[in-house]
Parts: structure tokens; sequence; C-alpha cells
């Protein structure tokens, strides 16, 4: 009993460390990537703003990191205006109008809504649209396919009586 | 119409496949410019010799801006044809020393040879950023009104200055040219 008993907990701690271990591994490269800068803020608001536009914004150079998972050059710098805009008191929307006159809708990892990105915003939508018409078009096709073939004319009809009378 | 239903899938077929192909030639690394057609942003810096300029100091013709580095190795591949502009004189060369230290900037123009009539200091890559610059080699085409025509990035090579570069300054100056 004592054994059976040990041998439980022993799977219990077993199956805690394999979660332990599966979360770890889930949320640790955001912690080993996440680039080390010493920025000071006045306030929790200013650094969770600044936290979330670096995710928010991508990395001109390495494509497709994020600010805060880039060790580019230019995203360090980058990072740096976006703190000096916080610091400056400057809203989210005048900071990404900074970076999008500078970069332009590359630097959003979720683009304006323009004339220029419209076609990438809508385009999946029309492309399922166009999908679903032709699917549409296709079954009701194959239906009065289907209708027809079991309408047989009298000629057909006896034919078919007499090949199964044959039988 | 029979027939043509029955083509609708070629004709999609072979449309994706051709913009795919191009796709596969597209180079994705190479980012349009927001600021063509633009003005050059204002700027009052010293270069890497320590002197001071500011717009005013940009020259009143068409000029290409080279954003270099002493690092930057692809920078020592497009230096010859930057030489030979120099050298001819057509064309003059601004360059924008980005992220780099003014020492190691100095060495380096020494070490190479300095193509540029002037280098601005961009110790902290602020400059840079106005620009849209986002890596060194980088080359722009600036009007003689010191509008940003072109942009280049990476290696400026014969090859590039000829596809590019040469056409689009043809018809900067032919364009110029019926201005005045």
């Amino acid at each position: 009993m004592r054994v059976t008993i040990a041998r439980k907990s022993l799977y219990v701690s077993a199956l805690l460390g394999f979660f332990l271990a599966v979360s770890l591994a889930m949320y640790s490269p955001v912690e080993v990537f996440a680039q080390v800068d010493t920025f000071a803020f006045e306030t929790d608001e200013q650094q969770q703003r600044f936290r979330q536009l670096s995710d928010e914004l991508r990395c001109p150079m390495c494509q497709n990191t994020s600010l805060t998972g880039s060790s580019g050059g230019v995203a360090e710098d980058l990072r740096r205006e976006v703190h000096r805009m916080i610091m400056e008191g400057m809203t989210d929307e005048e900071i990404e109008q900074f970076m999008f006159e500078r970069y332009g809708d590359f630097i959003f990892y979720k683009p304006r809504l323009r004339a220029e990105t419209i076609l990438l915003w809508f385009g999946p939508l029309l492309f399922l649209l166009i999908g679903a018409w032709l699917a549409f078009g296709i079954f009701r096709k194959a239906k009065s396919v289907e209708t027809e073939a079991h309408q047989l004319d009298v000629g057909q009809q006896e034919r078919l009586k007499q090949l199964l009378e044959d039988k | 119409m029979g027939k043509l239903k029955f083509y609708i899938p070629v004709i999609s077929f072979i449309a994706l496949a051709v913009l795919m192909w191009r796709g596969l030639y597209l180079n994705p690394k190479e980012l349009p410019s927001v600021l063509i057609d633009k003005q050059m942003p204002a700027f009052q810096r010293t270069t890497v010799d320590g002197q001071l300029v500011s717009n005013e100091n940009l020259p009143d013709q068409i000029f290409l801006l080279n954003v270099w580095g002493s690092y930057c190795l692809p920078c020592l591949i497009e230096h010859p044809t930057l030489m030979r502009l120099s050298e001819e004189g057509d064309i003059p060369v601004v360059g924008i020393n980005y992220r780099d230290r003014q020492n190691l900037a100095q060495e380096w123009l020494l070490d190479n040879g300095n193509p540029f009539a002037f280098s601005i200091l961009d110790e902290d890559g602020r400059f840079g950023i106005d620009l849209g610059v986002y890596g060194a080699p980088e080359t722009y085409l600036v009007d003689s009104n010191g509008v940003i025509r072109f942009r280049h990035v990476s290696v400026l090579d014969e090859n590039v200055w000829r596809e590019d570069f040469e056409p689009a300054i043809a018809e900067l100056r032919s364009r110029e040219g019926f201005d005045q």
C-alpha cells in the first residue's frame, strides 16, 4: 500500500514536471530572444505602451521580427525613438504616424486600411466569394444532371424492363 | 460559352503560375521607400571631417546619397563604382556615415579612398531613420531641387549603375531640362 502511494505521488510529480517543462518551453523563447535595453519609465502605463508598440512594429531589416525581438541596428534605434516619443508625451497614433512616414506600410504587422492595402485586407474574402460562387454553380449543375439522369423516356424504360427480365 | 467554362481552370492556373513565377524573382529585402518624390529631410550635422553641414551644403544638381559604414563589407564592393563616379565628377556623391564611429570612418576613408563630397556623421542612426534607412549600403538619387527620386538597397555595382541609375538620371535630366 505504501509502495502504491509512493508510486502514485511519483507519477503525479512526474506529470507536474512534464507540464512545467512544456509551459516553460512555450514561454521561454520570448524571454530568451527579448532584447535587453535599459529604458527608464515614469509610469507602468508608459512601459506597457512601449512593450506593445515594440511588439506591433516590424523591424524593417530583419523582415519578420518585431522591434522587440530584433537585435538589428535599426531596430535598436527605433526602440530608442519609441521610448523617446513616449517620454515626450506623444500618443500611440502619433508614434505610429512617425514610423509610417519613414518606413511605410511595411513597419506595421497590421497594415493600415488604405487604397493601397485594400486588396491585402479583403483579397481573401474576395477569393472566398469567388470560390463559393464556383462551388454553388458546380453543385447546382451536378444536381440538375442527377435529376435528368433519373428520367428515362418510354423507349429507355422498355429496354430497362427487357434487360431486367432477361436476367 | 461551354468551351470558355472548360478553359477557366486552365486560364486561372496559368495566371497563378505566372504570378508566382514572378514572385520567385522579387527581392523581399528591397522595400519601397516612402520618401520617393519627397523633399530630403532637413538636417544640421557635422561631417566625418568635423565640419558643420545642413541642406544648404547639398549640391544644387543631381547627386547620389550613399549610406555607408566602416563595418560594412558590401560597401567595399561598391566602393570602386563610387570612386569612378567621383573621379568623373559628373554626379557628386554625398555620404551618410551610418551607425559608425568618427575615427573608424576617417580611417576607412584614408585606407580605401574618399569618393564623397562630404560624409554626414550619423553615429546614432537618427538621421537614417528620417530617411527610412534600414541598413548600409543604400543609395538615393536626389535631384537638383533636393527631392529624392530613387532608392537602391544593397550594393551599387556597375550593373546596377547601368541598369537602374543611368536610365533614372537620363529621365531626370530630360525632365529638368524641360522645366528650364
